[in-house]
């Protein structure tokens, strides 16, 4: 089962290394980890993806708060959120093949960004099971090369989030681990 | 003010009322050196920057406050690193600063550069690398503030040279902002009802005291628990003094080579009540196996340790003192009477089979001597040890009646940690009486420290219980490995000898007769004494929980005067 977290960490050099040093440390398996600026300059946040059982979430949240610099943790699996990736897909492209290929980019409300001679650029957003869904039909042309981004996750509305780990940071929310 | 960085690092350190400093200077940290010269900072010079290390870590744990360590860039700071994992793991708070080289240099492997804040990120609790001086004195008060409080551990501060040398405006900040560091301290209340109401309905119960218990200072609440609840107290190896050793409810030490009895009520128990403990696998053995029938509560204030290891029914999450006032006032008085006399069947039984009810004989037993140690110093003395046999028989003839009189490495197992670690308790307590229980393997690991200790005038005890073996390892050859003697024995050196080159009076002794006196004249010799006992060679910890062994599956000390299996 796949949980999604959300970190928000001070802005400070070094803060992404002790998060990857804390995974690696502890041995957590992370899908995807993603980090930007926020509305605040002086808070990041991370989305991080990871496949596993609940409670290998349950863990990776309690070892961020023990992190000085966490500021907060999220959990937003199975909540009312927005969780989108972005993914730029070079495809082997002749100009005959072009006017399928931006057919498809169409019907996934995708765009092409790019254009050389024998290929083009395929820019996507959107949740997983949509670009993986573009990428299955994007296989036969010959994918040249692919980036994504990883997730980025937000709450719908007012919708508070989760936060497992009783005490951490001060937050009152306990509640129970699940088992 | 204007003060340069060097001079704030010492303003600082006054205000956190630091008294002494244990290090080893060079030239990335020259500044700050020259600088304590100026304030009421007492610097003690260690052979080693590890026995700087070890020393914090001992004085933090025998005085309650933070310990401070000091070592130059590059080498000198990554010999800190083993003592700095060794806090981490007992979560003992020392701060350690390190030299660097200057800002302008950072990356570029300037001489004795080494990436200090990467290689300790793992063993730290926190650290910092201070690139201009302006930035000192938050830092410096922060590390102090994350060190202790919450689960203490180790914080290092990397300061630039440049950051030492620059003279800047000083002002002390009037408070710490860490708006993503606030441990918590009362638990929730549903989950302390929840609490109340498993130990209510327990009929074999059983608190597993840790390190926590001493740390938050829950020795009292702690007593007040057990003797209400009528519940009995098993002891981690770092909990050895939570409940008094001469307790009616204390079980001893828990775990690997705990007590038979204190393990065979762990395992029929049918509530656990962690304190501040983790479940390491020194005291647990098999998971799989691990008290099957019990209910679990676990008061932790480290969330993160909670069902890391065991799954628990009940979390109660924050400081131990604070979580067991709350609770006090919720207990029913219990009543185990039937519990605690099949715990006392199993104790005779346990008592009955140990080396102390066995008569001397030509050779000393390190039990015997440790007996007789803890009997002529009155219980009273902080003991230190290093790592392996004589570390257990310390723990397990030494009757812990009080809190932090037993100084060890117990999670990280560091060899050597034992005369640093004395040297740094007397300075915490240059009143009391320290010893070190050493090995002859584990003393040879920072015997360079006598120096320090003599240097000092440090009224430190020496006792080495030489067995001319790495003994624990050559146990478990005896044991697992067909008695292949693979790279245990050791040979030499004289200690007597090695005392007398660095002025330490010291005397041999290889009979139960002469153990007293011994003794007796190292307590009326001012400064350090080495004492040397010549043991039994092939003696084992007994009992002994084999790795990955069921917890009440025990090898105990042979019945017979056989010490251990008939040679081939």
């Amino acid at each position: 089962m796949q949980n999604t977290l959300i970190a928000k960490v001070e802005n400070k050099p070094g803060v992404l290394n002790r998060v990857a040093s804390l995974f690696r440390r502890r041995n957590f398996n992370i899908e995807s980890l993603n980090v930007g600026r926020t509305e605040n300059p002086d808070v990041s946040r991370m989305t991080i993806v990871m496949e596993g059982p609940d409670v290998d979430a349950r863990k990776v949240e309690a070892n961020l708060y023990k992190l000085v610099n966490v500021l907060d943790v999220q959990d937003v699996t199975n909540q009312p959120a927005v969780i989108r990736d972005l993914a730029l897909i070079k495809v082997k492209s002749t100009p005959e093949h072009r006017a399928e290929i931006a057919n498809l980019a169409n019907i996934f409300r995708a765009k092409i960004v790019d254009v050389a001679p024998d290929s083009v650029i395929v820019e996507i957003a959107g949740t997983e099971d949509k670009i993986e869904g573009l990428i299955e039909l994007l296989l036969p042309m010959d994918i040249v090369e692919m980036v994504r981004t990883g997730q980025v996750a937000m709450l719908r509305g007012e919708a508070p989030g989760i936060r497992h780990t009783p005490g951490a940071n001060g937050n009152n929310q306990p509640k129970h681990y699940k088992k | 003010m204007k003060k340069t960085g060097a001079e704030i690092v010492l303003e600082c350190l006054v205000r956190e009322g630091v008294e002494v400093i244990f290090g080893y200077p060079g030239g990335a940290i020259m500044p700050v050196h020259d600088a304590m010269l100026r304030y009421p900072i007492h610097h003690v010079l260690t052979r080693h920057e590890q026995g700087a290390a070890f020393a914090a870590d001992g004085y933090a744990r025998a005085s309650g406050k933070v310990g401070v360590a000091i070592a130059t860039s590059g080498p000198g700071a990554t010999n800190l690193v083993t003592g700095i994992a060794t806090a981490m793991l007992d979560s003992s708070p020392i701060v350690c600063f390190t030299g660097q080289v200057p800002a302008h240099l950072l990356g570029g492997d300037a001489f004795q550069e080494t990436d200090v804040t990467g290689i300790t990120l793992p063993i730290t609790k926190h650290n910092y690398l201070v690139t201009r001086a302006e930035d000192l004195a938050q830092v410096i008060q922060e590390a102090f503030f994350i060190a202790r409080s919450g689960r203490p551990g180790p914080v290092l501060i990397d300061i630039c040279k440049n950051a030492q040398l620059d003279e800047v405006e000083f002002e002390y900040p009037e408070d710490i902002s860490l708006p993503g560091y606030r441990p918590p301290s009362h638990a929730d209340p549903a989950h302390l009802e929840e609490a109340v109401k498993l130990i209510a309905e327990a009929k074999r119960p059983v608190i597993l005291a840790g390190h926590g218990v001493q740390m938050s200072g829950a020795t009292a609440q702690l007593r007040e628990f057990s003797e209400k609840t009528q519940t009995p107290v098993g002891m981690t190896l770092l909990g050895l003094g939570s409940l008094p050793a001469s307790h009616p409810f204390s079980l001893g030490m828990m775990g690997m080579h705990g007590n038979a009895y204190c393990n065979q009520a762990i395992q029929n128990s049918d509530l656990l009540l962690a304190f501040g403990m983790r479940f390491d696998d020194r005291v647990t053995a098999n998971l799989r196996t691990y008290a099957p029938r019990a209910r679990k509560i676990h008061i932790e204030i480290d969330p993160s340790e909670v069902h890391k290891n065991v799954k628990v029914d009940v979390a109660l999450i924050g400081d131990l003192k604070t979580i067991l006032n709350d609770i006090a006032p919720l207990l029913d008085p219990g009543d185990h009477e039937e519990w605690l006399e099949q715990i006392s069947e199993w104790r005779e039984e346990s008592e009955a089979r140990d080396i102390l009810s066995w008569p001397s004989e030509e050779k000393l037993h390190s039990a015997h001597v440790v007996q007789d140690f803890w009997q002529h110093t009155g219980g009273d003395a902080i003991v230190t040890t290093g790592v392996g046999q004589h570390q257990m028989w310390a723990a397990q003839y030494y009757n812990f009646d009080q809190p932090y009189r037993l100084i060890t490495s117990g999670g990280a197992g560091t060899m050597g940690f034992g005369l640093p670690s004395a040297i740094g308790a007397w300075f915490a307590h240059p009143d009391k009486e320290i010893w070190t229980i050493d090995g002859d393997g584990s003393f040879q690991m920072s015997l360079p420290e006598l120096a320090t200790a003599v240097q000092e005038g440090a009224n430190v005890k020496i006792l080495i219980l030489n067995n001319n073996f790495l003994g624990m390892v050559r146990q478990w050859q005896e044991f697992f490995f067909d008695k292949r003697y693979a790279a245990t024995p050791l040979t030499g050196p004289d200690f007597m000898k090695l005392a007398e080159a660095y002025g330490v009076p010291a005397k041999r002794v290889s009979e139960r007769k002469d153990v007293a006196a011994a003794i007796e004249f190292a307590r009326n010799t001012p400064g350090p004494v080495v004492i040397e006992y010549l043991v039994e060679e092939e003696d084992s910890v007994y009992p002994m929980v084999a790795a990955g062994a069921d917890l009440d599956d025990m090898i105990r000390r042979p019945i017979t005067k056989q010490k251990t299996a008939p040679a081939d």
